[in-house]
């Protein structure tokens, strides 16, 4: 029975994670209906980037996050405003092509300066240091720091979209575009500010990721996936529902381990089956959507 | 002075031409009414001054400066707000939030939240709401609200009573001389021809994106409204 528990306990730590990839991918579809087919890439491209910053000026992993943020937004914000502007429309089509085109440029840009092989962001003790909750419980520090921070980041999110200006500037962008320019938005910018947040989450994602598993230019599409399931889970009512979509994802893998290790990914997917059917517009879908 | 000087103006949507080389003037401190049937063209002319629409012109300027091709966001900081068909609230914002949006361009000005819950008191209640949660009425009086928290200098309705009982047209119409007040400039579209006349110290009528006919409204008789306004 611990050994159930202990299984649950690490679904909803990695789940964490998983709401963090998920986070970015809501975001801009929710401020733009934008579908970022890219998005599981630049996670991988965010954690190269941090590579370099660390090798380069000899830092821990999470001081890297100094640097590697800013770059990360300045960067989603020129992607945004230089390309995927002129992508978006009444069709969904040419974004999801373009964001595939990206997705394929940086895959191979990144095979072809760092080669296909395994990296790792190597950030000492605190990658194997854990601690014990009950007798058959122990629970890494590195993965609770990991789903602390996506609780934070969420809770931030969710008081930052109904707390501030841009917040309400990027949910009306989303209610109603041509009426949301009606109130002086400037909407191209608008959509660089949120893609911009956007890679500031994808760039804590690729710093954790890089730090608890081994990647390489090929990571990034199976990351979307996981993304993908827990943003259409959770439903797009809300930033916490992301969180939910990330933990359910992440507590039907480690069952699915449990079961059979070779279950892990099939039992996330199943899941994500089981919602869909049950709830085709998630657990916390928007409202105006129902 | 000359608030909004407009020449030759044709206006498209993608093929469609919806304008054919409107002339249309209005002075400061000015009520200007913009009647006609369905498909006249009174909206896509409030469209092309607020950059919405793709429109070309010999002249589209505001305050003697040339607005055409301009960004919207950049003719609201100019001072022009509209209050669109269908008063278009942002679902998800509650009804304050739709308020507070409404002053997203930071334009100074003497109008903020007390002064429009003062205009319109029954908003004040129903502040936490989500917009689209109001009655119609209410709704409209929240997308004004909307409009003035810009602090506008010119006021573009479209269709202001359109989908509204009558009571509630009355009511809406009693805040248009506070507003006035103000000196801020309005355009009000109106397909309910009384009402326009009512308030307007001159009227356009349109008539399949041509001007049929425009004058003060004590200066056109009923007929003559009439023709211009169903092509007779």
């Amino acid at each position: 029975m611990i050994e159930w528990i202990n299984s649950i306990v690490q679904g909803v730590l990695t789940g964490g994670l998983y709401a963090l990839f998920a986070a970015g991918l809501a975001i801009i579809f929710g401020v733009m209906r934008l579908v970022n087919i890219a998005h599981g890439d630049l996670i991988v491209l965010a954690a190269f980037v941090a590579m370099v910053v660390i090798e380069t000026a000899g830092v821990d992993p999470f001081v890297s996050m100094i640097a590697v943020l800013p770059f990360m937004f300045f960067f989603g914000y020129v992607l945004q405003r230089g390309v995927l502007n002129y992508t978006l429309g009444d069709d969904l089509l040419p974004p999801l092509l373009v964001t595939f085109g990206i997705s394929i440029v940086i895959q191979n840009l990144l095979l072809e300066i760092f080669s296909a092989d395994s990296q790792r962001l190597n950030a000492g003790a605190i990658e194997t240091a854990s601690i014990k909750l009950a007798e058959g419980i122990e629970i890494g520090t590195l993965p609770l720091i990991v789903f602390v921070v996506a609780v934070a980041l969420i809770a931030a999110l969710q008081i930052g979209f109904s707390r501030t200006r841009l917040g309400r500037a990027f949910r009306a962008t989303s209610d109603d575009p041509s009426t949301a320019r009606l109130m002086g938005i400037r909407q191209r910018h608008v959509f660089g500010l949120a893609m911009g947040v956007s890679m500031v989450l994808v760039a804590i994602a690729g710093i954790f990721i890089g730090i608890r598993t081994n990647f390489d230019p090929a990571l990034g599409p199976s990351r979307l996936l996981f993304a993908f399931e827990a943003v259409i889970i959770g439903g797009l009512g809300s930033m916490w529902g992301t969180l939910a979509g990330g933990v359910i994802l992440g507590v039907a893998q480690n069952i699915g381990a449990k079961i059979d290790p070779g279950w892990q990914i099939l039992a996330g997917h199943i899941a994500f089956l089981v919602i869909l059917v049950l709830r085709p517009n998630g657990l916390f879908p928007r409202t105006r959507d129902e | 002075m000359s608030l909004l000087e407009i020449r030759n103006l044709d206006a498209f949507y993608g093929d469609f031409q919806a304008l054919f080389g409107l002339d249309f003037d209005l002075d400061e401190h000015e009520t200007v009414a913009a009647i006609g049937a369905n498909g006249a063209g009174k909206t896509t002319l409030l469209r092309a001054i607020t950059g919405m629409v793709e429109a070309t012109s010999d002249a589209l300027d505001y305050r003697g400066d040339s607005i055409q091709s301009r960004e919207a966001a950049d003719i609201v900081a100019l001072g022009i707000a509209m209050v669109p068909e269908g008063r278009r609230l942002f679902p998800s914002l509650s009804v304050e939030e739709n308020l507070v949006i409404g002053g997203y361009s930071g334009r100074p000005g003497g109008w903020s939240l007390d002064r429009v819950y003062e205009l319109f008191p029954a908003l004040r209640n129903r502040r936490s709401v989500p917009g689209t949660a109001l009655s119609g009425g209410e709704q409209q009086m929240t997308a004004i609200g909307r409009a003035l928290m810009s602090n506008p200098e010119l006021i573009l309705f479209d269709e202001l009573s359109l989908g509204l009982a009558p009571v509630v047209v009355g009511e809406i119409y009693e805040v248009l001389p506070a507003i006035k007040a103000e000196g801020t400039a309005m355009v009000v579209v109106e397909q309910d021809i009384n009402r326009a006349l009512e308030v307007a110290d001159r009227v356009y009528c349109l008539q399949e994106g041509r001007l049929a006919l425009t004058g003060a409204p004590a200066s056109l008789t009923r007929d003559r409204i009439a023709a211009a306004y169903f092509g007779t």
